[in-house]
């Protein structure tokens, strides 16, 4: 089947962003296939590569990007929450006049848009939130 | 059209719970996941509840249950305990998904 | 923008501004709209405060956003259920609310509410009946 995911919380703050990635391995797992997975609110911030955690524990954006790398999955990060939460692509720095970007491998920064059609295409769409 | 109700925040928490058992059909399936695991505790109020939503198929999100150190025995009977393949598979299995935030 | 039509809920149940949900949840809605899928909102639980009368939010220093329900019905958003419960047991009214409206222009434009206040079983069936359901 053709699944969609929206995460709506960032990383570590609430076991969301976990459930998700955990979803989404195993929906790929098993040969489903994952239309998009949409970043909004606090979620967005699953997309920046600045994040430093302890060695010893998961990196959450790295997994998404190398689960990213590994299936082609189509990452995307909400740019007006984005925007509200200081996560930036190169175009949208320079646009803002911001000294650096800060998105993570494998995402991108799209509108809301890319939610309601990832909501028409896929068969199931799953929010992970609080 | 049976549909997958998900409650992912503990029951002493938050409404929630009690929110998706008032709206949830006979006929849907609730999967409970994350801190929503507690309710399928034994002795607990909300195990209760559980018990008395007449016709609907609960679940429970293995992983979080051990994670939170509650033994499969600690569970409530007629529950189903699924991983997280299980999970995907109630999503597919039923005709939508609404998650309870 | 597409040929399938799903019918999309948007659940709101939680107050306004002790959280960012709320006003996020309307800017979906509001992008939502251009793609002429069959839209409903739902106002559940503390939900019902998000269209509360009267917000005035300036002694907070954040931007009272609820104007923006009464756009709603500008982009065709006309199905907005709201339910009888969760007034009631927030000691609620419908005089409480905002009056929301639309133009019907099968109706010569006449002006008709887009509120529809619902029972917890009416609720549950157009719940069950919707294709994708957002929550926020």
């Amino acid at each position: 089947m053709k699944l969609a995911v929206m995460v709506n919380e960032g990383p570590y703050q609430h076991q969301s962003a976990d459930s998700a990635y955990q979803f989404t391995k195993a929906a790929l797992d098993n040969g489903h296939e994952i239309s998009r997975v949409f970043f909004y609110h606090d979620g967005v911030n699953n997309g920046t590569r600045y994040g430093v955690p302890p060695q010893d524990d998961r990196n959450i954006t790295q997994l998404w990007s190398e689960l990213s790398k590994q299936h082609n999955l189509d990452l995307v990060v909400c740019v007006a929450a984005a925007q509200r939460r200081g996560i930036l692509d190169a175009d949208e720095a320079k646009r803002h006049g911001k000294s650096g970007d800060n998105i993570a491998d494998g995402f991108r920064i799209s509108g809301l848009g890319q939610l309601i059609e990832a909501g028409i295409q896929a068969d199931r769409l799953v929010v992970f939130g609080d | 059209m049976a549909m997958l109700h998900t409650v992912n925040k503990s029951p002493s928490e938050r409404n929630t719970l009690d929110s998706c058992l008032n709206h949830a059909k006979s006929g849907s399936s609730v999967l409970l996941f994350e801190d929503g695991i507690y309710a399928v505790v034994k002795g607990s109020a909300a195990a209760g509840r559980l018990k008395e939503a007449a016709g609907v198929s609960v679940y429970a999100l293995g992983p979080d249950l051990k994670a939170r150190g509650i033994d499969e025995d600690q569970v409530i009977d007629g529950v189903t305990v699924v991983d997280y393949a299980g999970f995907v598979d109630l999503v597919t299995r039923h005709e939508n998904v609404q998650s309870w935030l | 923008m597409s040929e399938t039509i799903k019918k999309f809920l948007y659940v709101n149940r939680k107050a306004p501004y002790g959280s960012i949900y709320a006003l996020e949840s309307l800017e979906v809605v509001l992008i939502g709209a251009a793609f002429d899928q069959d839209v409903s909102l739902a106002f559940v639980d503390d939900g019902v405060f998000q269209i509360a009368k009267g917000q005035k939010t300036n002694e907070i220093g954040m931007k009272n956003f609820s104007p923006t329900y009464s756009a709603l019905g500008d982009y065709e958003v006309t199905k907005i259920y709201v339910e009888k419960e969760s007034l009631e047991e927030r000691g609620l009214t419908p005089d409480n609310l905002l009056h929301l409206t639309y133009e019907d222009e099968d109706d010569d434009y006449a002006e008709k509410d887009s509120i529809r206040f619902v029972s917890r079983a009416e609720l549950s069936e157009i719940m069950d009946q919707q294709d994708v359901i957002l929550s926020f």
